[in-house]
């Protein structure tokens, strides 16, 4: 029974892991393509990290596995956000049939200023809180 | 179980190649960074299997460290685009 959870915790990740690959050939642009990569093998990688866990089923083993899975959950989003916002700013171009880009209006590319478009003076001022001390 | 895992390094050999395709083709510098850290991610997984495989339990070790390296390469990369300016390649 168990070998049967594990082979096919291995063959569903090692699967997943082709399935982003095939995405970052197929995709059309970095964004698209991004987000092939950090899903799918993030769970791949995961699900074979749960297989070497109960393959082994000791302690340490178990710990080390999981210090793996928990490390790739932190990490993935990161560095996948930290080169989007990179190629972004480098000008990569976008794909043809990108239907909405909302950070284009409020950014400008030299100067690497955001506006939301609603700053004014009254909004600027700072609230008072309740846990102000007096 | 011999079985599956070989069936599931030979899917995960195939992911680096089309990896490196990926790596080789990129019309741009973060496209090849993207490939490459699916390439650190597939590599981890492949170490995990060979642990499965061997039984030995310290290659796990070196799936921590694999997978360390591609998150800083990444950042690394990342960083030296946005320090670098706007390119056109």
């Amino acid at each position: 029974m168990i070998d049967f959870i594990k082979g096919s915790l291995i063959l569903v990740g090692a699967c997943l892991m082709l399935l982003s690959a095939i995405g970052l050939l197929r995709l059309p642009d970095l964004l698209t393509r991004m987000h092939a990569t950090t899903k799918a093998a993030a769970l791949g990688v995961i699900l074979i990290m749960a297989a070497v866990g109960m393959h082994f089923a000791q302690a340490g083993v178990v710990a080390r596995a999981f210090a793996i899975i928990t490390f790739i959950l932190i990490t993935a989003p990161i560095a996948a956000h930290v080169i989007g916002r990179a190629g972004y700013f480098v000008g990569t171009k976008l794909w043809s049939g990108t239907i909405k880009d909302e950070l284009r209006p409020n950014y400008d590319p030299l100067t690497h200023e955001l506006k939301s478009g609603l700053e004014t003076r009254e909004n600027a001022k700072r609230q008072p809180r309740d846990s102000d001390p007096d | 179980m011999d079985t599956v895992i070989l069936i599931s390094q030979v899917l995960m050999s195939l992911t680096l190649v089309l990896t490196f395709v990926r790596v080789v083709r990129g019309p741009s510098l973060p496209d090849r960074v993207v490939a490459l850290e699916l390439f650190s991610t597939t590599v981890v997984g492949l170490v995990g299997l060979y642990a499965i495989k061997t039984g030995v339990a310290s290659f796990l070790d070196a799936a921590i460290v694999i997978a360390l390296m591609g998150f800083l390469a990444a950042i690394g990369f990342a960083r030296f685009l946005e320090r670098g300016g706007p390119r056109d390649d």
